[in-house]
């Protein structure tokens, strides 16, 4: 999230797309009923489904699922074609008047340099053109043809409300009173919010389903207001934690980046992390990239990494691939080519993407390590549960090692949330049986590493041995001691230039925030954004003072957000030029003749002038990308692809299949169905008396939502002669399931390029596990293909047949 | 944390001295005592109070463990009770279906209790302690790290990526095991390290 739960009810329009907060997000979605009651904002809801949010909603308009791009380019259309634009925020914090390369262009649905057998595009013509002083060069009358806003015009212009309807299956009139609502928000004092979730990353295309509203929320000058901005709800209690920190085949905690086998020395690895500013006076705040990378390596190896070693920086693996994510690793599994996999928490056995060939994949793993509080269907991939988990335990030769650890009401810690509040808490109970935290078992599996290196010797154990390993119980570093890491400290003195008898930085203290971190090896950080949050003053992430000065929904001195307890992000754009509020009712920052001031901590230097400085300080640019240069691998502008198995071709470009940048392995491509097939276009969701399979291990919610259900609409029940409670199958070209019909009113058939397309829900949650009836999951049914940019697997939009089953479900 | 006089001590205090006082001033003891030895005692009496945040999804309610026992005095704590924390400012003390059945959860029938193997090809896992679990995956990793660590690619950059072995890391483990967690495994050079926020 850009903004925070509690600011939701700033805003006079929500809009609920790619997500179903009011069924997911309950206890968050209460903001969007403030907003409603108090300030008269409205809702509106767009889905496959009638979902529990729509049938609050004050407009709801259908949409196929897997067509966001082509709805959203056609509401851009709309505010460019009425003039419906925040004009004075996109002339001054977006690149609308960049001038881009003349070689670049979009045709037949593809951009320029695309490489069909590699399914990849050489991106070296989606960029800017740049001048003599080395800066972008810019039309400031936005006259200039090859200028961004020029190119984004023609590039929507195809987005019609007739297309969206042939695409989307919209009806026009609905369309057309959704952008109405929506481009009315392009005025200074009025600001819209985007919930999403799921509903828009679990497609071939998901980071352009969010680019594509995140550039209709500049047009509108939505981003950085209260009220306003880009708001992902993020599912599990701390996911946005786990990727804060990283745990990403190629991040470093902070989103910096492992390096690649092509950046052999430090040296060749910084060379592409310059940062210089694109535009005159900016801040580019990445030029400080140095200085984060070497605390970090500092928190991994103190002592260890030293200038002379480069900082330790050939003890970090370097890639050869763009990154060994879930679904890499499953494939490589699949071929043979993996030996041991260790799940902490996580159950790619239902959570993975098509479960037949996960199945096969980890029944060829050497060994498999769970650590879980509760008895996952990966641990047991190998037991047969009959119909739900026929295999033969004979037959598989994995070693598989269960770990019971605690859960959340048995340790302490930080988790943050989807607002970026890092909220400490404290353990209420004593673990069942033998169960122990995760700092403990991965203490104790670093320390037996460590003995094996010593003992035995082996490759390159540098690395483990030399890891910082400062705890007062080597055996379980405490949660306090390991959040002091994150934070940062200084490791040796540094004195004033000026005076070399005043120590600015003492050595042992934690630093105050990243602006003290350094790039000489003085300073250690495990995660910069994250410095600052347990500081000299204590632990900032356990304050509990709920006071909230003028009820703007801040609540400041609540846990701590990052970075800095920064709780909007790009807060300067809440000003105009001159840093004065667009909105006096809803001020955030203000400039007061000598510095930024206001409810927010800026997200600017606090004395950086207003007019000279731009407000998206990340960027080299200083202002926000409508073009994104090379930075995506598909597209520097989101454009419409369909979903890799689609009732209807792309009618934009019929020759493309699904998103033409995106990964596809050779024997998933076989595996991909057609609509002659598999006639039905399915989506997978979540009931809100569920929490993916966790709430299967709980009775209460077991009882609530006891069977696996699919769910259809009349018309297509009618059609099939299935009745409210039949037995169905329902199968893909990957794998079969056989479900409780519910029939209801919430689906209705669309109509896509003149066909009819009936949708088919597939609720998540049941397994074989638990204190749940078992039942069978999407993942039984679903494409292994992910996201081009971050290989988020399309779980939303596949095709399937259904039938009718005569006798009892197996 | 701070532990404040929480509502609930404070509520419990002031109702005995208003309950006290009655009974003395009309006289009703036999009544009220008849009445009062037929309620059910309230079940959060003498429990402690944790501040917690809900598992489940990243709205991140607060929450309050009754626990009988204080865990962080070194007793053992039996969770009896959870509920909504009013004073959060996101959730003001309100929870969704799954929040409210959180004790469900913590004492779910289904928590794992013991470290377990299942050799290869057995169609059950068997009990072992936890010295025989960790030296055993301790002793996998490094079977397999020592032959297949690749220190150098073919163009003799050192590469130091183990690819053979990977780490999936979770979703609602906090911060603090979230670094440390990082830290061992990129010590050893696993690459394919992956988290839940995919899916």
């Amino acid at each position: 999230m850009t903004n925070s739960w509690t600011d939701i009810k700033n805003t006079d329009l929500v809009v609920i797309m790619g997500g179903n907060a009011a069924e997911a997000h309950p206890c968050g979605f209460k903001w969007v009923t403030e907003a409603k009651a108090n300030r008269g904002a409205r809702l509106i809801v767009v889905d496959p489904r009638f979902t529990r949010s729509a049938s609050v909603a004050d407009f709801y308009a259908p949409i196929r699922q897997g067509t966001d791009i082509a709805f959203l380019l056609g509401v851009i259309r709309y505010c460019m074609e009425h003039d419906r634009i925040q004009w004075e925020y996109v002339k001054a914090f977006t690149n609308a008047s960049y001038l881009v390369k003349e070689g670049f262009g979009y045709h037949d649905g593809l951009f320029t340099g695309y490489d069909e057998e590699k399914r990849d595009y050489d991106r070296s013509s989606w960029d800017y053109q740049i001048g003599d002083d080395g800066y972008v060069m810019v039309d400031d009358t936005l006259q200039n043809p090859r200028c961004v806003w020029n190119l984004l015009k023609e590039h929507v212009a195809v987005y019609t409300p007739e297309m969206v309807e042939r695409i989307c299956g919209t009806p026009k009139d609905k369309f057309l009173k959704v952008a109405e609502m929506i481009s009315e928000c392009s005025s200074p004092q009025k600001t819209m919010t985007s919930m999403y979730a799921l509903g828009w990353t679990q497609h071939s295309k998901g980071s352009q389903n969010i680019r594509a509203m995140a550039m209709l929320q500049l047009l509108l000058g939505n981003i950085g207001v209260r009220g306003g901005g880009m708001n992902a709800l993020r599912g599990h209690s701390n996911i946005q934690g786990l990727t804060d920190i990283g745990l990403m085949s190629n991040l470093i905690p902070g989103y910096l980046t492992i390096p690649t086998e092509r950046e052999a020395s430090f040296d060749t690895y910084m060379s592409t992390r310059g940062f210089k500013p694109l535009r005159p006076d900016q801040m580019s705040y990445w030029q400080n990239y140095r200085k984060f990378f070497v605390s970090f390596q500092k928190a991994m190896w103190n002592t260890a990494a030293t200038p002379e070693n480069a900082f330790a920086y050939d003890w970090l693996p370097k890639l050869d691939v763009p990154a060994y994510d879930v679904l890499r690793i499953f494939e490589l599994m699949h071929e043979g080519k993996v030996n041991g996999y260790i799940c902490q928490g996580f159950n790619p056995l239902l959570s993975a993407p098509n479960r037949g060939k996960i199945t096969e994949a980890l029944s060829k793993l050497k060994y498999l390590v769970v650590m879980d509080p509760l008895q996952t269907e990966t641990a047991r991939f190998w037991q047969n549960h009959g119909a739900y988990n026929d295999v033969d335990s004979a037959a598989i030769n994995t070693e598989v090692i269960e770990l019971p650890t605690t859960c959340f009401a048995e340790d302490e810690g930080s988790l943050t949330n989807s607002g970026r509040w890092l909220q400490w808490h404290w353990p209420g109970g004593t673990p069942p049986g033998e169960a122990r935290p995760d700092n403990w078992i991965m203490a104790q599996l670093h320390l037996r590493l460590k003995r094996l290196y010593r003992e035995e010797g082996g490759p390159v154990p540098e690395p483990i041995l030399n890891l910082d390993w400062r705890y007062k119980n080597p055996d379980e570093p405490t949660s306090e001691e390991l959040a002091k890491e994150l934070n940062g400290w200084v490791v040796s003195d540094v004195v004033d230039p000026a005076d070399p008898t005043k120590v600015t930085l003492a050595k042992g203290k934690q630093v105050a925030s990243f602006a003290a971190l350094r790039d000489d090896g003085s300073t250690a950080c495990g995660c910069w954004i994250y410095s600052g949050c347990f500081t000299e003053a204590g632990n900032q992430m356990a304050r509990r003072d709920t006071s909230d000065p003028d009820d703007t929904g801040t609540f400041p001195k609540w846990s701590w957000s990052w970075p800095v307890n920064r709780r909007i992000l790009y807060n300067r754009a809440s000003a105009d030029l001159s840093g004065k509020p667009w909105d006096e009712s809803r001020k955030l920052l203000w400039w007061d003749g000598a510095k930024w001031t206001g409810y927010d901590v800026p997200d600017i230097a606090p004395t950086a002038k207003p007019g000279v400085v731009m407000p998206f300080i990340m960027n080299p640019e200083g202002t926000a990308r409508l073009f994104t240069r090379g930075m995506m691998r598909d597209g520097p502008f989101p454009a419409h692809y369909e979903p890799f198995e689609s009732p209807v071709a792309n009618v934009i470009a019929p020759r493309v299949r699904g998103n033409p940048a995106a990964r596809v392995f050779k024997a998933d491509m076989a595996q991909f169905g057609d609509s002659a097939e598999f006639p039905y276009a399915a989506t997978s969701y979540r009931l809100t008396e569920h929490f993916h399979f966790w709430t299967k291990h709980v009775q209460v919610n077991a009882v609530l939502q006891p069977e696996f259900f699919v769910e259809i609409g009349e018309a297509l029940a009618n059609e099939k002669g299935i009745k409210p409670g039949s037995t169905v199958r329902v199968w893909s070209k990957r794998g079969s399931v056989t479900a409780k019909a519910v029939v209801t009113k919430r689906i209705k058939p669309l109509v896509c390029d003149g066909k009819t397309v009936h949708v088919i829900g597939v609720p998540l949650h049941w397994g074989f596990m638990g204190a749940a009836r078992k039942g069978f999951g999407p993942n039984s049914l679903t494409p292994f293909v992910g996201d081009a940019n971050i290989e988020t697997p399309e779980f939303k939009a596949f095709l399937v047949n259904m039938e009718l089953v005569s006798g009892p479900v197996a | 944390m701070t532990m404040e006089l929480s509502r609930r001590l404070f509520l419990k205090g002031a109702g005995a001295g208003v309950a006290g006082s009655a009974l003395g001033a009309f006289g009703f003891a036999d009544a009220e005592a008849a009445n009062a030895a037929a309620i059910r005692p309230f079940k959060l009496t003498g429990t402690t109070e944790t501040r917690n945040t809900c598992t489940y999804c990243s709205v991140a309610c607060g929450i309050i463990l009754y626990s009988k026992g204080d865990v962080r005095n070194g007793e053992k704590a039996d969770i009896v009770h959870i509920e909504g924390d009013a004073d959060h400012p996101t959730n003001r003390g309100t929870l969704c279906p799954k929040g409210a059945a959180l004790l469900d959860m913590v004492h779910s029938k289904t928590r794992t209790l013991h470290p377990q193997i299942r050799k290869p090809g057995a169609s059950a896992f068997e009990r072992v302690s936890w010295e025989q679990a960790l030296d055993r995956v301790a002793r996998l990793m490094k079977d397999d790290r020592d032959r297949n660590l690749v220190v150098k690619n073919n163009d003799g950059v050192t590469v130091n990526r183990w690819a053979t072995t990977g780490f999936l890391a979770a979703s609602a483990t906090t911060n603090e095991t979230a670094w440390l967690t990082y830290k061992v495994v990129r010590s050893t050079g696993i690459v394919a390290f992956d988290n839940q926020a995919r899916v």
